[in-house]
């Protein structure tokens, strides 16, 4: 099946001459969330801006459903919808005639009823008639949202939708996400809370310095990539980790209740037999013990070399 | 063609005249009014007629076509000037419109608007004046092309203005001298034959007094050249606009 976008070679060298975007291929499934990930300055919003037709790339191609971007730049647009990361919305304005504003200028026919159910969808229902300078910043981002959504987009840019958000926006726009995917609507988002990526995204895409450093199903990527932990929690503290377990990658909680042992999924053997064989021989008994895969974070932070 | 688009940014720019009616409408109507009042009811009785038109009457046309221009020019330019100083224009950049429809969308809303004010003055101007309009299809046929062309214009300069100062700067520093010097209140006739070469080179003369000749049937230069003066300017807006578009000057980085 024809991918929903299709990036080849694409690059953006600003007029400072900083080389934001440089080489980047990439193919976005159809109906998929696909979370866009890396540090701040990585490009994300760049790679973003260029699909939408905001930003002039420097070279390569990008399709969307087939449509070159430029060449057959109006047919790619129609399928797109936009959320900026930065917040930028009319002043005096109400919410439904910004909306529906909105939905006009993607050439689609007015449709009262629909634009009042995006607006209900995004908790805006109460506020459609008011001005939206009179709307807190949390609520101008639902509006951007609405807007975004008016025109019944195929393809959805959220970028960073939830940075420096309340956690109720981030409850709806979530339900929102989720709703969007069962209809079938591809979504690609940025975003720099990593687990919201892990619990949201089919596919997961790292770029850093203008570079796609990995794609990835995100299941395959946290199984191969990750690392596992096996927590035990003591029946009794310890002060100090016994010399006959010094040979494990084991680390002891500052309270010595627990011990924490990290071992890699992908080597052949775990280790935790012996492990657990030789607690026993050192007389460390536990009551209960978890075992938990290595979140993105880590996986990110193994891959660029930096915290975000 | 995206008509849906069109009327929306259509609508959007007239809901914002509507919403700033006193200062967008009223203010315009009032400040040139005054100068009918001045010129036509208390002065204009001492100062000559001009080609057998009173003097009060004889800059109707003139004062109309400053309001015309500077009007047109303002509201053309603040309208896509606004959208890029706040950030919204993302989403015209983005959507799947032809330069075509956001100029006629933008253009179309700021000319409608000056054509509205122009007739409004021109309404008001004759309880004070003796106004008589002899072709008034001509008459409209100026306004109209005026009010295009001079929004094609304010469309540029709200792309290339980069602040609000340079917003305000051609129609304060170009405009309007241009047209004070440009015959509204005077026939170039009557300058002596240097300042009346040197007056020919300023365009507002021809739409001056094309205009006025849809007035009073006289003009101190050919119609036919106002009319391709008018044209030659709106030819050039548009080229203008083109190369905007073509390479995303000022709108795209
Ligand atoms: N208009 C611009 N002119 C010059 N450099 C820019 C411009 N926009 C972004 N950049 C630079 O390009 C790089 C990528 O920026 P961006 O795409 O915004 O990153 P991200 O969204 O991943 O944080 C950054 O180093 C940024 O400073
Ligand atoms: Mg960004």
């Amino acid at each position: 099946m024809e991918a929903a976008i299709e990036i080849s070679g694409l690059s953006k060298v600003y007029a400072s001459g900083h080389k934001a975007l440089d080489g980047i291929d990439l193919e976005i499934r159809r109906g998929e969330i696909f979370a866009l990930l890396g540090p701040n300055g990585a490009g994300k919003t760049t790679l973003i801006g260029i699909v939408c037709g905001l930003i002039r790339k420097s070279a390569g191609t990008v399709k969307v459903f087939g449509h070159d971007n430029v060449t057959s730049a109006l047919q790619a647009r129609k399928l797109v919808g936009l959320v900026p990361q930065e917040l930028a919305t009319d002043a005096f304005e109400t919410v439904f005639d910004t909306v529906s504003f909105s939905r006009g200028l993607f050439g689609k026919p007015p449709a009262p009823a629909f634009v009042e159910k995006v607006l209900s969808d995004l908790s805006l229902a109460d506020k459609r008639k008011s001005k939206i300078m009179t709307l807190s910043g949390g609520m101008k981002r639902r509006v951007m949202i609405a807007k975004a959504l008016s025109h019944e987009p195929t393809v959805l840019f959220l970028d960073e939708p939830t940075a420096g958000v309340d956690v109720e926006l981030r409850r709806d726009m979530w339900n929102v996400v989720r709703r969007l995917k069962a209809e079938g609507v591809t979504i690609i988002l940025t975003t720099h809370y990593i687990d919201e990526a892990e619990e949201m995204a089919d596919r997961v895409g790292i770029i850093d310095k203008g570079k796609l450093v990995l794609v990835e199903e995100k299941r395959d990527l946290m199984q191969k990539l990750g690392k596992k932990r096996l927590t035990l929690e003591l029946a009794a503290p310890l002060a100090a980790l016994p010399d006959e377990l010094a040979r494990f990658d084991l680390q002891l909680s500052a309270d010595g209740s627990e011990l924490v042992y990290s071992y890699d999924t992908r080597g052949e053997r775990t280790g935790i037999t012996a492990l657990l064989s030789s607690l026993a021989a050192a007389g460390v008994r536990f009551r209960d013990l978890r075992t938990a895969e290595s979140s993105l974070e880590e996986i990110f932070v193994s891959l660029t070399g930096r915290q975000q | 063609m995206n008509t849906h688009a069109i009327r929306a940014i259509y609508a959007f720019e007239m809901a914002r005249t509507r919403r700033t009616l006193l200062q967008s409408v009223v203010s315009p109507v009032l400040a040139t009014s005054l100068y009918f009042v001045v010129f036509g009811a208390a002065i204009g009785s001492r100062i000559a007629e001009i080609d057998g038109v009173s003097y009060g009457a004889f800059i109707v046309p003139g004062l109309v076509m400053l309001t015309l221009l500077t009007q047109s020019v303002q509201n053309a330019s603040f309208g896509i000037y606004f959208p890029r100083f706040i950030g919204t224009i993302y989403e015209l950049l983005s959507a799947p419109v032809t330069a075509t429809e956001i100029v006629i969308g933008y253009v179309g809303a700021a000319a409608t608007k000056s054509v509205v004010l122009a007739l409004l003055i021109m309404v008001t101007a004759a309880f004070f004046v003796p106004l008589q309009i002899a072709h008034p299809f001509a008459m409209l046929g100026f306004l109209v092309l005026t009010a295009i062309t001079f929004s094609l214009l304010g469309f540029v300069i709200g792309v290339w203005a980069d602040n609000f100062e340079k917003l305000q700067l051609v129609p304060l520093l170009v405009i309007t001298p241009l047209t004070f010097l440009g015959g509204t209140f005077y026939s170039i006739d009557v300058l002596p034959p240097v300042w009346r070469a040197i007056s020919l080179a300023n365009p507002v003369v021809y739409l001056v007094n094309g205009f006025r000749w849809s007035f009073y049937g006289k003009a101190d230069v050919s119609v036919w050249l106002c009319l391709a003066i008018t044209f030659g300017f709106m030819l050039a807006c548009l080229a203008v606009i083109w190369w905007i578009f073509r390479t995303g000057y000022r709108l795209k980085s």
